[in-house]
């Protein structure tokens, strides 16, 4: 099992990609929730997490991840079965029923699901991709399999993770490839999807679309995160205001600054000097994932490194979008940064897989 | 599976991770281009903003809900109150501050420091109350000297007005202040601490109705903490009006007629079974609590031997005494054992199993027929009636009036008293019924124990042909535009059945007590109109013997063992509208001490009919 070839090969620059970014996020949780009182500080269990995370990274390595595709199937089922259990039996707060309580933490099947689908759709494609790309009549089976789990979130409702499990099955079929008609024909019928999902939304999600469209409508209610997080960013000014300084951070007018809009609190304090060099570094994560597939030993290594990849950007990119007042809010939280031992423990699966792949890419 | 390498060196497919790559890239400068938009070419306005933008969302307090009377005058209210209140970020030096306060509003420094501690739980930019309540000088000293109180505010907050001073204490309850425990349950979601919630009868089970909805105010301060300007404010809605089936003019009269005395008394409509007077004496003053009350005093209430936190009109148990008599009465003309035209001869005293029990008249009343017994209360009469009854026959009789159960008042702490039997004794005390027992209960003592408003229940179903009607204190529940959200219709728990004959005789006898010459409820009589009523003296402790009573004659009773003054009646006889139930404690006469305020409470609702 410990070939010498994987530990020449093991993956370091992913490793201390991650490891960086997430002590950025530590040490920006401890600015964000300094005004904070507890017995065990936000930051200190996220670096608990962290290592947490690391440990089962460094675990998933341990195996071939070729025999992952034996248990695509399994994955899945047992996921999809979690979420029709949660909808039945789990925990419900504020009006969304996504964990179930298993004493010591919550698990949130969406979550799995991501990574099960990731798994699913890597054998799919790495079986069935061929230069010709997929009609739209062969796509049958990955829809219904991706149609499943999609409903059943947005029966909770999370609308957000829904939206995320989409986005990584649809990046991982466009990189499959496609039939150019194929391609017109599925723009066509998102947008369909698009205005039918409108009628379809909850009010206070149709609510949350227009807030983000005009968020100073309602400056007390909906519209207060948005103007919050804009005003923490933009005055973060070139330079930043400054480690531990955000006025609007540290007086608690950013609300979920250790979640959702913990970029804000570090734009504030950073500044877009910060920022920069922060989004350098995801983005060069990103790419980095990207040449791990386009190194990938087998197909199924490449999708499955692809769908990783395709997980962390969008996450990203919503969840920054959010935050800047691109996008409307929809709870989606940033990887290695947000607060939050699920996301953490599912970035670091989807972490481990990547260095797996990356790391045994000369072994056949 | 395996290695498929002449798909993936396809240059199509290798041109792919570029274009990801690329795609990647160009959102990732979108990010960033929209950042500079916000933190470089608009940051100037936004950088203003936040500096100004100290925005606080506001709470704003909602009044609670009024409380009227039947005929809408205000029992409850709010009034406006000033607090003092400091916003913790803003203080540097505590000392220093607490010191200058304290001059000025002579409190205790220690008093401002527990006050700190308690608002710990706060969120950051809530202030914290520091003296509630404050007079309109200390107001007005505290904005004089701002300058030397930094981070101190001074609010306006409602504050509960009872404007009856504690008349009515019992059946609307007091307020107290939120505790950890209750937040923490979901009924309490909304609430946040420092509020002020209901925690006793009305006040606490109709919570939801009386709470307002919280409005909010967006405010804009400077780095000061002064404000800026308003930019929003969500106006709160008070809480909704409940009108109660009380007439204030009779709770009054009570008030007066009951005097310094303790005791219980209720009035109630016979049809409806709504409560027109509610009082349990001693009471207490609800201001008390209504700005959080002080230990010391809360102590003084709770050990006050007179229980001046209980209602007694619900909770009360009292030996009913000869209010019962017409219950052994009804229960003995329908069982046949006794006709209105039966004699028994009273000499006074009664001896079975070998105990010899005694009338209250020491001679005895002579031969006597059901008016009679009722009307001068004959004791040996009922002994005689109620030994042959037995006890089993009289206690479902009693129990169908309603008695040894509770009757379903709508608040909490409702009492059932007792109403014992044979299987009962065995039950409670795993031993057999004696004859003797059945003697004495028959004259409502012994294990027998009744509520005030379980007495008020009783005459009431004995007034209107029995109908056992559940006490409302509910008229309706209002909202401010004048929708009804609740009213209440009368219920009947049960309907008892005699023949028309039993109720005539029984309530002749009643009439006969308050009216007729040797009647012992005469205190009780108006000239207008037909009261009719009972009287009951109901014994604290056992009878003694007749040694002991001579020598307690020759000094006079303690208080503690004085028999306890009832008086139950309706009215008008011919035509009941309205039933009382009255206990004096250690009123030692029913008939002198609970009949006259019996009769005020009447007097006064026939006054109040005629327009």
């Amino acid at each position: 099992m410990f070939d010498r070839r994987l530990v020449v090969n093991f993956d370091w620059v992913l490793l201390l990609t991650v490891l960086f970014l997430a002590g950025v996020g530590i040490v920006n949780l401890y600015s964000a929730t300094a005004s904070w009182h507890s017995a065990t500080p936000i930051y200190m269990k996220q670096v608990l997490w962290l290592a947490g995370g690391v440990m089962i990274a460094l675990t998933i390595c341990l195996f071939d991840y070729r025999h992952l595709e034996h248990f695509a199937v399994h994955s899945y089922i047992v996921s999809a079965g979690l979420l029709v259990f949660v909808l039945t039996l789990g925990k419900t707060t504020m009006g969304a029923t996504r964990w179930i309580d298993l004493g010591f933490f919550n698990l949130q099947p969406s979550e799995v699901i991501k990574i099960a689908i990731i798994l699913l759709f890597s054998r799919i494609f790495s079986q069935t991709a061929s230069f010709l790309g997929y009609g739209f009549l062969e796509l049958w089976k990955p829809f219904l399999w991706l149609l499943f789990p999609v409903v059943l979130i947005l029966k909770q409702p999370d609308l957000g993770t829904a939206t995320m499990v989409v986005f990584i099955a649809l990046t991982m079929l466009l990189f499959a490839g496609l039939k150019r008609g194929t391609m017109v024909l599925l723009c066509f019928i998102g947008l369909l999807t698009a205005v039918a999902g409108w009628f379809g939304l909850h009010d206070y999600q149709r609510a949350r679309i227009r807030t983000f469209l005009n968020p100073e409508a309602d400056p007390l209610g909906s519209g207060y995160h948005i103007i919050q997080s804009k005003i923490a960013v933009g005055s973060g000014g070139f330079w930043g205001t400054g480690f531990l300084h955000g006025t609007q951070s540290q007086l608690s007018f950013l609300p979920e600054r250790h979640t959702d809009f913990a970029f804000s609190v570090f734009a504030e304090e950073w500044g877009f000097s910060g920022c920069f060099v922060l989004l350098f570094v995801y983005l060069f994560l990103i790419v980095w994932g990207l040449y791990v597939a386009r190194r990938a030993a087998d197909r199924f290594g490449m999708f499955l490194a692809i769908g990783v990849t395709a997980m962390i950007f969008w996450h990203i990119v919503v969840n920054l979008g959010m935050v800047i007042g691109l996008l409307p809010v929809v709870g989606v939280p940033l990887p290695l940064f947000s607060y939050g031992g699920t996301s953490m423990v599912t970035t670091m699966i989807g972490v481990g897989l990547l260095m797996n792949v990356s790391m045994r890419r000369f072994m056949f | 599976m395996g290695l498929d390498v002449k798909w993936i060196e396809l240059p199509a497919v290798q041109r792919r991770f570029l274009f990801y790559s690329a795609a990647a890239t160009l959102v990732f400068m979108l990010l960033l281009l929209r950042l500079w938009y916000l933190q470089v070419i608009h940051y100037e306005e936004l950088q203003e903003r936040s500096v100004r933008n100290r925005t606080r969302v506001l709470s704003l307090e909602a009044p609670r809900g009024p409380i009227y009377d039947r005929h809408g005058t205000l029992l409850v209210d709010n009034r406006p109150s000033f607090q003092i209140s400091v916003m913790r970020q803003e203080v540097e030096n505590r000392s220093l501050l607490f010191q200058n306060l304290s001059d000025l509003l002579e409190i205790e420094t220690q008093e401002l420091e527990n006050r700190w501690k308690a608002g710990q739980g706060f969120p950051i930019y809530r202030p914290v109350p520091l003296a509630t309540d404050v007079s309109w000088d200390a107001m007005e000293k505290v904005q004089e000297h701002g300058v030397d109180l930094p981070g101190i505010l001074t609010e306006v907050r409602p504050i509960r007005d009872y404007l009856d001073q504690g008349s009515t204490a019992h059946l609307i309850g007091y307020l107290g202040e939120i505790t950890e425990d209750e937040l923490a349950r979901k009924n309490f979601a909304q609430y946040r601490a420092g509020d002020f919630i209901g925690k006793t009868a009305l006040e606490r089970n109709y919570e939801d109705y009386l709470r307002g909805h919280k409005g909010k105010r967006l405010v804009e301060v400077d780095v000061q903490g002064k404000l800026l300007r308003q930019l929003q404010v969500e106006s709160s809605r008070p809480g909704n009006k409940i009108f109660l089936t009380l007439d204030r003019e009779l709770q009054q009269v009570t008030d007066e007629a009951f005097g310094d005395q303790s005791g219980a008394a209720v009035a109630m409509n016979v049809h409806t079974g709504e409560i027109l007077a509610i009082a349990s004496r001693p009471t207490f003053n609800p201001a008390l609590f209504a700005k959080g009350i002080g230990s010391k005093e809360w102590r003084e209430l709770a050990h006050d031997k007179r229980h001046p936190l209980q209602n007694k009109v619900i909770a009360g148990q009292y030996p009913p005494g000869s209010t019962f008599k017409m219950v052994v009465a009804l229960a003995a003309l329908r069982d046949g054992i006794a006709t209105q035209k039966r004699i028994i001869d009273c000499k006074g005293d009664f001896e079975v199993g070998g105990s010899r029990y005694r009338c209250w008249k020491k001679d005895g009343h002579g031969p006597t027929d059901l008016k009679k017994a009722l009307r001068e209360s004959c004791d040996v009469w009922f002994y005689q009636v109620g030994l042959e009854l037995g006890i089993d026959k009289l206690s479902q009789a009693a129990k169908e009036f309603g008695l040894g159960a509770i009757v379903g008042y709508p608040l909490p702490g409702e009492r059932a008293g007792v109403i014992p039997s044979q299987e009962w004794k065995r039950k409670n005390y795993n031993k057999p019924w004696y004859a003797g027992e059945t003697v004495i209960a028959s004259i409502g003592q012994g294990f027998v124990l009744a509520t005030p408003m379980q007495l008020a229940v009783m005459t009431a179903a004995l007034a209107n042909n029995g109908k056992v009607l559940k006490p409302q204190v509910i008229q309706k529940i209002e909202d401010w535009d004048g929708n009804v959200l609740l009213e209440s219709e009368p219920e009947v728990v049960r309907q008892i059945d005699y023949d028309p004959k039993a109720w005539k005789a029984v309530r002749d006898g009643l009439i006969a007590v308050v009216n007729e010459p040797r009647g012992t409820g005469h205190a009780a009589r108006l000239d207008h109109i037909t009261v009719a009523g009972k009287t009951g003296t109901s014994q604290v402790v056992r009878r003694k013997s007749d040694e002991e009573e001579e020598e307690e004659k020759a000094g006079e009773v303690p208080y503690r063992f004085r028999p306890h003054a009832l008086f139950v009646a309706y009215a008008p006889a011919e035509n009941p509208e309205i039933a009382v139930a009255v206990v004096v404690e250690h009123g030692q006469s029913g008939g002198r001490a609970a009949g006259p305020v019996a009769k005020k409470i009447i007097e006064r609702y026939m006054e109040l009919k005629t327009p």
